[in-house]
């Protein structure tokens, strides 16, 4: 039946949502500072999903303790492990995309990017 | 096992150490360095694909200590080691032919920073080429951004770091995009080397469930790599990160950094989702109608263009049309023309753009097509290479691009359903359009300028004897395109082979 799955998948829905959400800021706000939240957003509604997925109810985390080997008894690290080099990934490319701002904002002093496009049309550089 | 199939870990990992020794050497070492790597890597690939042509297979190279499935992989068959060939030596020549502009136009204290972003590039490229891991595949992704928005903004004045700004964004939405389908896709299966995905995915389709979902998955990772290479409606960050930038940065750009995601969605394909589950989704027929309206629109806006550096941008855009119109007719045909179409477009618009800058160097530095009379008597080995560029853009025999929209035009027509009449319709269409703008600046070159003007617009000239380097560039840049235009059955059978072993 349609919806069964809707309440116990609730964490995926809300990191879908957030990653629209955050994709539609980092395509259509015109303020440089918003567009690089909605990255943030993007990329966190992505490790939310990837947390969601990893994580089973019940299972103890992947480090083996009592000599209990069997698989059923933890959750899968993979996960965990990709979101770790995604936040690496996600922290270098926001830290570019700011860097870029300062310098725009020092050269025109707006975060507007259409306001900068058609300064720069005018000056016919 | 051989010691040729080190190679492809060597080439990637000394192309990206020589990036990290760079940043203490001294901007003359820096560059001699940078120039032997690329060598070595171009002659490390030569061998390799002798190797792979002799012995017609591909193989897998463990990385680390655990084999598949927790392990992470490369994978090299002879298309890899081609295509690694084909981009070190265009990487080179475009870094020969920028020299002098680079000089120019950007800080000598920065000359160590490019060098270290033209390393790295070298060997996000190589990674994207080689790697049998998904999300391997995504890192690079980005260093690959990464470092082109370095190569766009070296240049500094206010036109580049708002090319540089659009350029990251549009970039980022498409690497968001990757990232989520590649995430997907690995809850649906399980795994993320590539091989394994294959097969978990054909247990799916067989099985029938989360048909919806794989779907999804398929299309997010096709436009998330459409919109960071530039298909036709995510294109308008395009013309001012190629137009603007310095000349090398302009031609790896539209050269290679674009043809490393297509080829990274060509294996995405053939080797993560099986070329036949991704004709049956209909997501080609997508990529079909974007290749063909960029392709008609890409040349439109070219004729437009008044800026010739923005022309010859805007022409990238009809050309990744055709790329992916070659996808969209869904058979390997087709998937041959589009991998022979990457290599001839990468050869051709890196010896425009290169040409390019120096028949703008002998019009008093402008880039005006109106301004650019006579250009080709000033500086005659440039307008001899724009020549060749143009010749190749539009399809004339002998050179490169002929070859390609002659294995187009032959992919349609073999092609078995309703996708053949307007394949061929647009194909016309965009040639006749090609024609229209680059033979215009053509014929404008090569007009003789009149005798008041030469004073007032600040023409000079440059002979051979004064751009050495340039000019041997030039010539090994229609060396490379010659080749191309009249090697291409040997060319083609190492396509094929490469193909065969993906699938």
């Amino acid at each position: 039946m349609f919806g069964t799955n809707l309440i116990p998948n609730f964490g995926e829905e809300v990191a879908m949502i957030l990653f629209g959400i955050g994709f539609a800021n980092l395509l259509l706000q015109k303020n440089l500072i918003k567009k690089i939240i909605g990255l943030n957003i993007m990329d966190t509604a992505v490790y939310l999903f990837l947390a969601e997925k990893g994580y089973i109810a019940g299972r103890a985390a992947p480090i083996v303790v009592d000599g209990v080997q069997s698989v059923e008894a933890y959750i899968n690290p993979i996960p965990s492990g990709l979101v770790l080099t995604g936040i690496v990934v996600s922290v270098s490319v926001t830290a570019l995309m700011l860097s870029l701002t300062v310098r725009l904002y020092n050269r025109y002093h707006t975060l507007d990017l259409d306001e900068i496009s058609s300064r720069l049309r005018k000056e016919g550089l | 096992m051989a010691f040729v199939q080190n190679v492809p870990f060597f080439s990637i990992i000394i192309s990206m150490f020589s990036g990290i020794i760079s940043s203490v050497l001294p901007e003359k070492a820096a560059r001699r360095l940078n120039s032997a790597v690329i060598i070595l890597v171009g002659i490390m690939s030569g061998w390799l694909l002798i190797y792979m042509m002799n012995t017609g297979g591909s193989y897998t190279f463990m990385m680390g200590h655990f084999p598949a499935p927790w392990g992470n992989e490369i994978r090299a068959g002879a298309l890899e080691a081609g295509m690694a060939l084909v981009f070190s030596a265009i990487m080179l020549l475009c870094m020969w032919g920028g020299r002098k502009k680079l000089m120019e136009e950007v800080e000598i204290t920065k000359h160590n920073i490019y060098y270290i972003l033209v390393d790295l590039l070298l060997s996000s490229l190589l990674a994207l080429i080689y790697t049998n891991d998904l999300f391997t595949a995504y890192v690079f992704v980005e260093i690959n951004t990464i470092s082109a928005c370095g190569l766009i903004m070296i240049r500094q004045n206010g036109r580049t770091i708002e090319a540089a700004v659009r350029y990251m964004i549009m970039s980022l939405l498409g690497s968001g995009l990757l990232l989520m389908g590649i995430c997907m896709l690995y809850d649906l299966t399980g795994h993320l080397l590539m091989s394994n995905i294959k097969d978990s995915v054909a247990a799916i389709m067989s099985a029938g469930t989360y048909h919806i979902p794989l779907i999804i998955t398929i299309g997010l990772m096709t436009v998330g790599l459409a919109i960071k290479s530039a298909l036709f409606p995510f294109h308008s960050w395009l013309p001012d990160a190629y137009g603007y930038s310095t000349v090398s940065s302009a031609a790896m750009l539209s050269s290679l950094v674009s043809k490393g995601y297509i080829f990274l969605l060509i294996k995405i394909f053939y080797r993560v989702i099986g070329f036949q589950t991704i004709c049956a989704t209909k997501i080609i027929n997508v990529l079909f109608v974007f290749g063909l309206c960029g392709m008609v629109f890409g040349s439109v806006s070219a004729i437009w263009e008044k800026d010739i550096r923005r022309m010859i941008a805007f022409s990238s855009v009809a050309q990744i049309g055709y790329i992916y119109m070659g996808f969209g007719l869904g058979t390997t045909v087709g998937m041959v023309a589009s991998i022979y179409h990457i290599l001839a477009h990468a050869a051709t618009k890196s010896l425009l753009f290169v040409s390019a800058i120096g028949l703008t160097d002998v019009s008093g530095g402008s880039r005006k097509i109106s301004d650019l009379t006579g250009s080709g008597y000033r500086n005659k080995i440039a307008g001899v290479g724009f020549a060749v560029g143009s010749f190749s853009m539009v399809g004339i025999p002998m050179f490169a691009g002929f070859i390609t929209k002659y294995l187009f035009a032959e992919a349609a027509v073999m092609h078995p359903s309703h996708k053949m009449l307007p394949t061929l319709i647009v194909l016309g269409v965009s040639t006749i359009l090609n024609a229209i703008y680059f033979l215009k600046t053509f014929i404008n070159i090569y007009v003789p300028a009149k005798a008041g003007e030469v004073k007032k617009k600040g023409y000079c000239k440059f002979t051979i004897r004064q751009q050495k380097l340039y000019t041997v560039t030039i010539i090994l840049f229609i060396i490379l395109n010659l080749i191309l235009g009249l090697c291409s059955q040997s060319i083609l059978r190492v396509i094929t082979v490469g193909l065969n072993n993906f699938a």
